[in-house]
């Protein structure tokens, strides 16, 4: 068969790609590297060691749920209560993963559907659904091998200087995922009238019931809270305005 | 008896990435129903605004300036401009107030 763009990826396809990963992963990596910075001074309140903060980093990458875990370690809780603590805080990637399942060209082989996998965080998962077309996996490679490093680096640095970055520069960082965020959602919004509305609700609605949850001090934490607005909302858009019942080629 | 914080960390590595590769590897074909469709269409979206707003204020230490990023931030996205600009707009919108607010 003659070579069709659509079918397979050449070895300069996934060059490209993998650099066009690496170049949008320097932001999310430098939000990262900030974040872990004070979840490795947490961490060190916790009893971790540096080593442990950059292991546990590297092949976790998930803020909330690190965070649940390093506070059972120093409460010494039980090892299911670790593995429950984890499956709660993480239970969005399970929706992430699977919307993600959704991106991939039939044909991409298992372990490079592992390998993605593993990689999802909130922001590559945001940025490799907003790639064009299918994704090609070594577009998520990419931002994953700059941000993973940085994630761990954060944590260990936290750890071993044992005190935060200067506030004012910590502020500021902490807006670099959000901004993300927004560089994502707002441009298909304009788009689609449908993702316009999903998206404003869902501001409002996150606004209300987690001040909703403040105001009542109930125990819900904010992934909890995540994962329902999550399920109720897209559910809700799914049935007023269902996609439309494309050929393949849809994006 | 003290629990082993290297058996703690190997248990939330394992769970995490379970979590995370399940979904992925066992949903091979494109799913056909029309509502879950749909569904998914929305999933990030929806899930990745519910993350952004209000966190995006309170991530600051003056909400002023974290809401002053949001919408900056909106207007440029809105505009046309990447990941990279956006993020580092709002930065330095939030660096530069912080010197007044």
């Amino acid at each position: 068969m003659l070579h069709n763009s659509n079918v397979l990826n050449t070895a300069d396809d996934n060059r490209k790609a993998f650099f066009k990963g690496l170049q949008d992963g320097v932001p999310i990596a430098m939000g990262y590297f900030a974040v872990a910075f004070s979840l490795g001074f947490m961490a060190k309140k916790c009893t971790l060691i540096p080593l442990q903060g950059f292991i546990g980093s590297f092949f976790t990458r998930a803020s909330a749920g690190e965070y649940g875990v390093y506070t059972m370690v120093v409460q010494d809780a039980s090892y299911l209560a670790v593995i429950v603590m984890s499956l709660i805080t993480n239970l969005r990637y399970l929706l992430m993963s699977t919307s993600l399942s959704q991106k991939f060209s039939p044909k991409t082989p298992l372990f490079q559907r592992i390998l993605v996998g593993c990689c999802v965080t909130d922001e590559i998962f945001g940025i490799s659904i907003a790639y064009p077309g299918d994704l090609n996996p070594w577009y998520t490679w990419g931002a994953a091998a700059i941000s993973t490093p940085l994630w761990a680096l954060g944590t260990m640095s936290g750890i071993i200087a044992g005190s935060v970055l200067p506030a004012r520069a910590v502020s500021a960082l902490s807006v670099a995922l959000y901004g993300m965020f927004l560089a994502i959602i707002i441009p298909p919004s304009r788009k689609d009238r449908a993702v316009l509305i999903a998206v404003a609700v869902s501001f409002l609605a996150s606004f209300s019931v987690r001040a909703l949850v403040n105001a009542l001090s109930l125990s819900l934490s904010d992934g909890i809270v995540t994962i329902v607005l999550t399920i109720v909302i897209a559910a809700a858009a799914a049935l007023i305005k269902p996609v439309a019942d494309e050929p393949e080629e849809a994006s | 008896m003290k629990h082993n914080t290297w058996i703690y960390l190997t248990l939330m590595i394992l769970t995490t990435n379970l979590i995370r590769v399940i979904p992925i590897t066992l949903i091979r074909g494109k799913i056909k129903n029309r509502f879950l469709k749909s569904f998914l269409y929305y999933v990030p979206y929806v899930t990745l605004a519910v993350m952004t707003f209000p966190a995006m204020v309170q991530a600051t230490n003056s909400p002023i300036a974290g809401a002053v990023a949001l919408i900056l931030g909106v207007i440029a996205a809105w505009c046309g401009l990447g990941l990279f600009p956006v993020s580092i707009l709002c930065c330095v919108t939030v660096l530069v107030l912080e010197f007044f607010l």
